[in-house]
């Protein structure tokens, strides 16, 4: 049967959960084969957490080259795993970085690439979703092998057990892969709460909430549901919140199972950001907001009020 | 310092965009054209490097005729000079052609950076500036939320998921910014009447050397099959809060299994 690469991404020894999405997505289009990328070492930490969610294979395709260069190292060594395994798809979970990798990787396997997709099936036609989630799109690889970059929550992980067989794959990065050093690498602000781009719930905050003093309630809101924290761009450019919270047109795009807007009032430019999220709920005081066109529940009020009772709520219920 | 930055002209995100259904390609003229939002910050570092280091600031567009007004645009900011890389043969293209078009229009002029916005607004890809440095053969120095220079060498700050890194390449180097890096200008009214008279070298396929067998949408790598307009999603159900509204969100949410 055919392989298909799924590129693992993990942090700190755990892999993260849209890779156990693409594995189980993989499924429908071969047998699926995991890609460690990464140091020395990397791949002996995540190979158990592989086998659960049915990788046949791991290769691993280790070299300090890859922590020591950006992004270029990465498309070579996928590529050469791509020339030993010659796989029926790539797939990728969508994220800044990875897309450049897909990219970089398309042009060198003279394969067509599809980004973002929300979905596909066994025959490789593509789901995409665009213009803020406007018009849904079917698409299709025409040459080479299909790389498909996928949203995170667009499938539901799957344990299935895999026999995770280790395949070592040598990389010798080349010069001219090594043109972009990466002298230093600084962790900020350490956050226990889930990654935007994937996480499960998210809950923003915007300009309703008035100042930066008063975030603290999207953050208690967010941790009483284990939600990742999202700010509209009315947020972040007035300098409440970090730009990398910006959800919307300009920032990060979220399709999690659970979105709660909480004083947002839900224009163009935010919607296209999370109008795909499953369910989603607000809180704004203005009975007239857009938000409240595509909310599946929303309560019309103080969000000074609402909020912080949602949060008790919340706590009682799951208590 | 030879500074180029790399324009696109895409539909205004506030109109209402659509396909062409005739060949499935994003219907241009269908909606007002402007500058890709990231790309002014671009433009804008562009402006703050030649302040910097001197030199000049050349934007590059390739896109159809209707393009030019957003060249003017950008060159009423400050720049210098532009190059406008248009062709019938480019209708269609895909990403990694639209990379090798820009690519081959850079080998017409000097060039030290090439400074992009991360992403555009229209196929929000976000992958051109990568697929440009892979097809050029340097560094891919993109996602930059701040950019130094010090001779030949420029450093970058690149968000990354847990901080940032910093990364380093030589010149000729391909730059993409995000919007964190500056604050764009505004155009004086100085700058809108100057830009009427500064030089647009207009190039067709043949002028840069490319094949029209590499571009277009017959020879794209991937096709859309089809589109739909997708369906409205519908309003719920929405209450006034009267002191009871966070238990019936609460109430919502364990009746969907969300908590």
């Amino acid at each position: 049967m055919a392989e298909v690469l799924v590129l693992v991404d993990s942090a700190e020894g755990t892999v993260k959960k849209a890779t156990f999405e693409l594995l189980t997505a993989a499924r429908a289009l071969g047998e699926p084969s995991a890609v460690v990328l990464g140091v020395p070492g990397t791949a002996a930490k995540l190979k158990d957490q592989l086998a659960e969610y049915g990788a046949a294979k791991v290769y691993v395709a280790e070299s300090d080259d890859i922590a020591g260069y950006s992004v270029a190292p990465r498309a070579e060594a996928l590529a050469a795993v791509a020339a030993l395994a010659s796989p029926a798809a790539i797939l990728i979970s969508s994220g800044p970085e990875n897309k450049e990798i897909a990219a970089r990787l398309a042009l060198k396997l003279t394969s067509g690439v599809l980004y973002d997709a929300v979905g596909f099936d066994g025959d490789g036609n593509v789901t995409q979703s665009i213009f803020g989630a406007a018009i849904t799109v079917q698409s299709k690889v025409t040459t080479g092998t299909p790389i498909i970059t996928v949203r995170p929550n667009s499938f539901t992980p799957e344990p299935l057990a895999g026999a995770a067989e280790e395949l070592a794959v040598s990389v010798e990065v080349s010069s001219g892969a090594k043109q972009a050093k990466i002298v230093s690498s600084v962790v900020e602000a350490k956050s226990s709460r889930p990654q935007l781009a994937d996480a499960s719930v998210v809950v923003s905050g915007g300009r309703g909430i008035g100042k930066a003093e008063n975030f603290h309630l999207i953050e208690e809101l967010a941790d009483s549901l284990g939600a990742a924290v999202g700010a509209s761009r009315a947020v972040v450019d007035a300098g409440w919140v970090d730009h990398q919270m910006q959800v919307g047109q300009t920032g990060v795009t979220v399709s999690p199972q659970l979105y709660v807007a909480v004083g947002i009032s839900g224009a163009i430019q935010h919607r296209a950001g999370m109008q795909t999220s499953k369910t989603i709920v607000a809180i704004n005081k203005d009975a007239e907001a857009p938000i409240f066109e595509i909310a599946d529940f929303g309560v019309v009020g103080d969000l000074f009020q609402v909020a912080p009772q949602l949060t008790q709520e919340v706590t009682k219920r799951k208590g | 310092m030879n500074i180029v930055v790399l324009v696109k002209q895409v539909p205004d995100t506030e109109g209402d965009r659509r396909l062409d259904p005739s060949d499935n390609t994003v219907d241009r003229p269908a909606v007002d054209g402007v500058i890709n939002y990231i790309d002014e910050f671009a433009i804008e570092e562009g402006l703050r490097l030649k302040e910097e280091q001197g030199g000049t600031v050349t934007i590059l567009t390739v896109g159809p005729e209707r393009a030019t007004e957003s060249i003017r645009k950008a060159l009423s900011m400050g720049a210098d000079k532009a190059v406008h890389l248009t062709d019938e043969a480019l209708h269609g293209s895909d990403a990694i052609a639209t990379a090798k078009a820009i690519a081959a229009a850079l080998g017409t002029v000097e060039w030290d950076v090439a400074i992009a916005g991360s992403e555009a607004t229209d196929a929000r890809g976000a992958v051109v500036p990568a697929l440009l440095a892979e097809v050029l053969g340097v560094p891919q120095l993109t996602q930059a939320r701040k950019v130094t220079v010090d001779g030949s060498t420029i450093t970058i700050e690149r968000i990354t998921d847990t901080g940032y890194e910093t990364v380093e390449g030589s010149t000729p180097a391909v730059i993409s910014v995000i919007e964190k890096i500056n604050d764009p200008r505004y155009p004086s009214f100085k700058g809108i009447m100057a830009a009427k008279s500064k030089p647009v070298s207009v190039l067709a396929l043949s002028d840069v050397g490319l094949d029209a067998g590499e571009v277009g949408l017959a020879n794209a790598w991937s096709q859309v099959v089809s589109f739909e307009n997708a369906p409205p999603r519908e309003a719920g159900q929405t209450v006034k809060d009267e002191g009871n509204g966070a238990a019936a969100i609460a109430d919502f949410l364990v009746a969907k299994k969300l908590i």
